[in-house]
């Protein structure tokens, strides 16, 4: 007869017996000989893109995602190479990075930093990910720039407009390509001057946490500079949907110009709201009333449809510039996904482009060795021209540009026109600039 | 010994045994198969498992035992985060004094909370905390982080900055939190064949203090205490009858559960250094009362399980993406494989929600008890099952004598 029972005799027993087996040394084979983190071993390298998935900029999340899996292609010889053939620097091949063929693991920011950092975290530690790429709000691209600093892994940044990311909150292992609150306002101060004269008075209305207070700061900073004078600065709650309340004001303040330091749904609402309340048709202080929408994006103006009709605002990039590197990458990614891609997406093909480069001229994937290889990296073929990777604060600097909504529109993507190419000189500062104060790079951290 | 019962000593065997082991029975699967996608045994997630563990543990001798549904809970949790990075900030990466500051702030905030909270029961009580916890949220979000007094650091997160006072850090302490030296970052990672095990120092400190916090649950439970916290469950108007004020038990169970909540938050920073608001926001309230009705409120056990099965899905779930669902399913035809990856698209991935959302559903219509309950169901079916097959051989073997 036997007898099935678990007898606690019998699991002491086998519990003992394993637990002897798992302690044999003989059987592990130590592994804590890499030289940094997630050193990779086999024939292939994973890169981590960290992108919102779900949430307020699902949408942005999900097109740098499309231009990141393209850039995978393009890195590992598929496709058409896109803006390998443009790049000035012409250490990629096409055949992987150093020779490893480049795979890619994906999370879900949800536009939250804990989860940002939860899903970087399980790319970096389950996955073996050597480097984070991607985000679409300024707030968890410093918590995810932290997190990669501590983990010593590399963080190519993708949208992210506030100042801080290359300002306070500036790491040694963070990259950022995207343009900033300060070159927005440089940018659109003259443009502004030339539109609607040097005498006006200026309304604000701004989303009231950390990349709104740094853009309205450099706004304000900006137009004031060229004479302009400003009426009021309102902080609006990031949650609001209705935006009449802070509107009605406007009209009996006797600014004539509202500034919406406002992105996403939030702009969207809020342009709306003033449209509505007639704003663009009233005429104050003798001047035509204006708006203006500091930092734009394709998906926003898809958005905002009609409404943003004449609408001045900037951008990093654009899919209508006409130099070889934008058109090869429109040219590729309109191919494969059948329309044109957003300036983040841009901005996130550039990263993994710029990063496997630079991975290439170091001749290894050493977070320190790659962030020597950027730091002060002067390159052209990418879009926007001749750009330079500062070494002081890691933050790119290139031509940035002012447009307006577009008033007549020929199809659904041509709902912006490019007003001026503004060169780098007039948004380049120094940096040790006030607004960017306080912050310390630090030391590059390999880990392990 | 510990002064429980043997049916108590024994759960809390398990639970110690499962939180030892964990990085073994997380990682069932080799590293390099295809269903690693689905191991769970890396420091951040195992991290989060007992962490939220020891979350809804709090939350069940509330709301398991009181039957006062808080629907503010993570504001504890965050103010115990705060607390602890103010702590990293202001003295060292040292670990204890910010999980101590961490638990008694959170305590003395959920003492202002409750005491006002309390005053009303039932649904109105749920607003209450509710509205206070959206409160801290918006707070935390927005007003007390304006460049003036920054106390919170908004959208960006409270986090360590090189130019931070830190006057106890020694010079050769680790610039990670760290518990007198060993950092808790540090991993030792033994290879077995194909397989690999993380062991994480973090890891273990915080399943320690889960063990702790375990214990003293189970204690709670079966004190005196713990039985006029049912009885205020049961039936508090007939106890307000008897002469029995019961506003300072339920005030004490609340105030116990925030402070486990800001032990959650303290040891969330501790792992992950950096306080972000969204963890105080309701949503972060809902999913701990979801952990506690999914695993079986008012058992012991049953919150851990849930917390566990929770965070499983939102960190392995959410990253199966279309690639690697094509990867699974290339052995089918092109036309069926995308056929097969389209219907299970909206499962898995950015779609985890709903996949937990149809458990939920699942486990509130077929087991009201929870994952507890199936276990239970589970178990009595099997010994049911045994029992009939020991009856038949008894009857076959036994001699007649």
């Amino acid at each position: 007869m036997t007898k099935s029972d678990v007898t606690r005799r019998g699991v002491l027993k086998s519990g003992a017996v394993a637990g002897a087996g798992v302690a044999l040394p003989t059987i592990f084979t130590a592994s804590s000989a890499a030289a940094y983190t997630n050193e990779p071993t086999g024939g292939s390298v994973t890169l981590g893109f960290n992108v919102p998935q779900t949430g307020p900029y699902a949408d942005e999340g999900n097109d740098e995602l499309l231009a990141q899996q393209l850039a995978v292609e393009h890195l590992n010889g598929e496709g058409d190479s896109g803006c390998l053939n443009t790049f000035t620097s012409k250490a990629l091949k096409g055949n992987g990075i150093l020779g490893k063929k480049v795979e890619f693991v994906t999370g879900d920011t949800q536009t939250k930093s804990d989860a940002a950092r939860a899903s970087a975290k399980s790319m970096i530690e389950k996955d073996g990910a050597i480097m984070i790429n991607g985000g679409s709000s300024s707030g968890v691209a410093v918590a995810v720039q932290g997190l990669c600093q501590e983990a010593g892994v590399i963080f190519m940044a993708g949208l992210t407009h506030a100042n801080d990311t290359t300002g306070k909150d500036k790491k040694a292992n963070g990259f950022r390509h995207f343009f900033n609150a300060y070159m927005s306002g440089a940018a659109l101060a003259p443009v502004l001057a030339a539109e609607m004269g040097k005498e006006r008075r200026a309304y604000h209305l701004t989303a009231d946490y950390n990349w709104g207070w740094t853009q309205e700061e450099s706004i304000v900073a900006s137009t004031e500079a060229m004479g302009w004078e400003t009426v009021n600065t309102v902080k609006t709650p990031l949650a609001s949907t209705d935006f009449s309340s802070y509107i009605a004001p406007v009209l009996n303040s006797g600014a004539d110009v509202l500034v919406l330091n406002h992105y996403g749904g939030n702009m969207v609402n809020s342009l709306t709201n003033a449209i509505q309340f007639g704003l663009l048709d009233k005429v104050v202080n003798n001047k035509d009333f204006k708006i203006v929408v500091p930092l734009y994006s394709e998906l926003m103006a898809a958005g905002a449809g009609e409404n943003i009709k004449g609408v001045l605002g900037s951008m990093n990039w654009n899919w209508q510039l006409q130099d070889e590197g934008t058109k090869a990458f429109v040219k590729s990614f309109g191919e494969k996904y059948g329309k044109p891609p957003s300036n983040s997406a841009q901005t996130c093909y550039a990263q993994v482009l710029l990063y496997a480069d630079a991975c290439e001229r170091a001749g290894t994937f050493n977070p320190c060795g790659v962030a020597e290889a950027l730091e002060g990296f002067e390159f052209d073929g990418l879009g926007n021209g001749k750009t330079l990777y500062r070494a002081d604060d890691h933050q790119c600097f290139k031509d940035v540009l002012v447009v307006r909504g577009a008033l007549n529109p020929t199809n659904a993507y041509d709902t912006l026109e490019i007003v001026e190419v503004t060169p780098v000189e007039q948004v380049t500062y120094a940096p040790d600039h006030p607004m960017f104060a306080g912050g310390d790079l630090g030391k590059c951290n390999p880990g392990a | 010994m510990f002064g429980l019962d043997k049916k108590d000593k024994s759960l809390l065997a398990i639970v110690a045994i499962l939180t030892l082991l964990a990085p073994f029975i997380l990682n069932p699967f080799p590293t390099d198969s295809a269903m690693a996608q689905f191991n769970a045994g890396y420091p951040d997630l195992m991290q989060r498992f007992v962490i939220f563990g020891i979350f809804a543990v709090g939350f069940n001798i509330l709301f398991g035992l009181t039957g006062y549904l808080s629907f503010g809970h993570a504001a504890f949790l965050g103010v115990g985060s705060y607390s602890a990075v103010w702590m990293f900030k202001l003295l060292s990466y040292n670990i204890i004094p910010a999980i101590i500051l961490a638990v008694i702030i959170a305590g003395l905030f959920s003492l202002l909370i409750g005491f006002v909270s309390l005053r009303r029961s039932g649904i109105y009580f749920s607003i209450l905390t509710l509205a206070f916890a959206q409160m801290s949220f918006a707070l935390a979000y927005s007003v007390l982080s304006n460049p003036k007094f920054n106390l919170t650091n908004g959208e960006t997160g409270l986090q360590v900055y090189n130019d931070d006072p830190q006057i106890l850090q020694g010079a050769n302490a680790p610039d990670l939190p760290h518990l007198f030296g060993l950092s808790m970052r540090s991993t030792y990672t033994m290879e077995i064949g194909p397989w690999a095990f993380d062991f994480n120092a973090g890891y273990y400190v915080c399943a320690v203090i889960m063990m702790v916090a375990f214990y003293l649950a189970i204690r709670i439970f079966r004190s005196p205490f713990g039985m006029m916290l049912r009885a205020v469950k049961s039936n508090q108007q007939r106890m307000n009858y008897t002469g029995l004020n019961t506003r300072p038990y339920t005030l004490a169970a609340f105030v116990i559960s925030g402070m486990y909540a800001g032990l959650a938050g303290g040891l969330m920073a501790a792992m992950d250094p950096l306080a972000g608001a969204e963890r105080m926001q309701w949503t972060a309230s809902g999913e701990v009362v979801l952990m506690t009705i999914l695993g079986g409120a008012g058992t012991l056990i049953g919150p851990v399980l849930g917390a566990g099965f929770i965070k499983y899905f939102e960190n392995i779930f959410s990253k199966i993406n279309d690639n690697v669902l094509h990867g699974w399913f290339a052995f089918l035809p092109d036309g069926l494989e995308d056929f097969v990856v389209t219907i299970i698209h909206p499962f898995v991935g950015k779609g985890w929600h709903l996949t937990l959302g149809l458990m939920f559903m699942m486990v509130v219509i077929f087991l009201p008890g929870g994952l507890v309950e199936g276990g239970q169901r589970l178990a009595a079916w099997v010994r049911g099952k045994r029992n009939k097959g020991k009856d038949k051989t008894t009857g076959k073997t036994e001699p007649a004598e």
